[in-house]
């Protein structure tokens, strides 16, 4: 009975293996092959070789990470105190979420798009950062690292503040109130009770926010200087594929791109496994 | 005490700083979309002096928008429906069968989506070339449930962990068939489950943009893809032009989320990995 239980389920599993392994397993293999031969199918090193030694295409790494860490620091280092302030709700909550929400549905083009505009030299931004006297004369929000930046963040912190609040609000509010009788101050309930409870969340939206940050294409185009200082790393592997057809050094990039991806992760995954070890299953609520 | 209220108070004016910064931005961002895309001549000033809609004319000159609607929403719907009949099953066996290597299997469903879409997406483009599914709708429809199959699998998995296992059990002994639970004892059950995948998937896949970039062509592109093209080839048209297409998008995507808020919270965009 029990047998025939299990095989049923791993029926139902066939359709999702099929897709995993046609529409995911199989093109990454075919990558890896591919950045590993040449042309004519012989086998080869020279696709990563070429990355590594052409100075134009190795700094695309250092240009992505440059946005990537930096912007995911920031909007997770946000997030969080912004999560623990809301723990228990604030008024006008709902609206709230909501503008936060709106960004994420809309995706980054239209955000680079409506960015070019209003942060332009004219647009009202820079009209209002004029009208306090901030500044003597515009700032140059696009076509830049700050662009770039801006519109990066703009996606990733309402992400990571989203997913975090689910997270934070999740935590049982008794173990706070058993930390204050015991006779922690508010910092210190924080830093030895909340802060551990949270560290999954935090590795999670961490994680999920470079992923976003590292592969940014459309923002890097349309409000970077693509073809200098803001040429990141899949912009490399587009061209290299569908400019100059040269799909096995595509192929290359895109096999060190997610090897850097997942690297990053493990090494997340690392911090929180050491932070956390467990603990909030208890705290669950 | 005063010294608590006051610490109180500064974190109560950052939270109003941060959020009224970020409200200010993206209302500023939307706001001048729109009014830029109905605007002639407008180089400063708070608002545009003369007011048109010629942008929308050349907008639809430019692109058959009826055809970058339809085909947006054509791939959207195929694939939740697609995405649901591949994701609930594997949904149900994932949270009830207990087998040697789930762990493993989960993680594998989980896998793309860390691994950036850039990565995979070049050599799942060129597959899609050797194989002619690019350049056509269908190519479209089966890049993006990559990212809507694992996305769906997750949101799915704690609404059918809810539902006991007593009713099956029950429906069992009375003997019906496996089909018949199914469709008569877990799909009416989960109906909330698959409503939330649903609609979670929907505004999700039609604001998808990278691999319906990489192999998509005239025909067969998405709003989204249309306008970053516009975006990127600045110069060619007036940036208006480009602006009245993405009032087009931004409308279309702002009916989906506000009607998807009626079945699901915000909270639930993003998902959620224990």
């Amino acid at each position: 009975m029990k047998g025939r239980s299990r095989n049923g389920a791993l029926l139902l599993l066939i359709p999702a293996i099929v897709f995993l392994v046609l529409l995911f397993i199989y093109p990454f293999g075919y990558g890896l092959y591919t950045s590993l031969t040449k042309a004519d199918g012989s086998f080869t090193f020279a696709n990563y070789i070429r990355f590594f030694t052409n100075e134009r295409d190795l700094r695309t790494i250092g240009v992505t990470l440059g946005i990537a860490v930096p912007v995911t620091l920031l909007a997770v280092g946000i997030a969080v105190p912004l999560c623990y302030h809301m723990r228990r709700g604030v008024p006008g909550e709902k609206i709230i979420s909501f503008f936060f929400i709106v960004p994420v549905t809309l995706g980054t083009v239209l955000i680079s798009e409506g960015m070019l505009t209003f942060m332009g030299p004219n647009g009202w931004l820079n009209q209002l950062i004029m009208a306090l006297h901030l500044a003597q004369k515009p700032v140059q929000f696009t076509h830049n690292y700050a662009g770039v930046a801006i519109s990066v963040g703009l996606q990733g912190f309402p992400y990571a503040f989203l997913m975090l609040l689910g997270y934070i609000s999740g935590i049982n509010p008794d173990l706070e109130k058993a930390s204050q009788m015991l006779g922690a101050n508010k910092w210190q309930t924080f830093w030895k009770v909340l802060f551990p409870l949270m560290v999954p969340g935090i590795a999670i939206s961490f994680c999920l926010n470079f992923v976003m940050a590292f592969s940014v294409y459309p923002s890097a185009v349309l409000l970077g200087q693509p073809s200098g200082p803001q040429r990141v790393i899949a912009l490399a592997a587009y061209q290299w594929a569908f400019e100059k057809f040269n799909f096995n050094a595509a192929s290359a990039i895109s096999m060190i791109m997610a090897a850097i991806e997942l690297l990053v992760i493990a090494v997340v995954l690392a911090w929180r496994s050491k932070l956390y070890k467990g603990a909030s299953i208890v705290g669950k609520g | 005490m005063i010294a608590v209220r006051n610490k109180l108070k500064i974190s109560n004016a950052l939270f109003m700083i941060v959020i009224v910064l970020f409200v200010f931005i993206v209302l500023g961002i939307l706001l001048t979309v729109v009014l830029n895309s109905f605007s002639k001549g407008w180089y400063s000033g708070l608002l545009p002096k003369v007011f048109t809609a010629e942008w929308y004319k050349y907008a639809g000159q430019e692109h058959k928008i009826p055809r970058l609607i339809g085909v947006t929403f054509l791939v959207a719907i195929a694939d939740v429906l697609i995405g649901l009949l591949i994701s609930f099953p594997a949904a149900y066996a994932l949270a009830r069968a207990e087998f040697k290597g789930k762990a493993l299997l989960l993680s594998l469903f989980l896998l793309p989506m860390i691994v950036p879409p850039m990565a995979y997406g070049i050599p799942l483009a060129m597959l899609c070339y050797k194989f002619h599914l690019a350049g056509r709708v269908i190519g479209t429809i089966v890049v993006n449930l990559v990212p809507i199959v694992p996305f769906m699998i997750l949101v799915l998995m704690p609404f059918i962990e809810q539902v006991g296992t007593n009713l099956e059990s029950a429906a069992k002994m009375l003997g019906a068939k496996r089909g018949t639970i199914f469709a008569k004892v877990l799909i009416p059950l989960t109906t909330p489950g698959l409503l939330t995948a649903g609609i979670l998937s929907l505004v999700k896949s039609i604001s998808l943009f990278d691999l319906t970039y990489l192999i998509a062509g005239e025909n067969s592109q998405t709003i989204v893809v249309a306008l970053f093209t516009d975006a990127y080839a600045a110069g060619a048209r007036p940036p208006q032009a480009t602006d009245a297409l993405a009032v087009i998008y931004f409308a279309i995507a702002m009916t989906c989320l506000l009607v998807s808020l009626r079945f699901v919270s915000p909270t639930q965009m993003v998902f959620k990995v224990k």
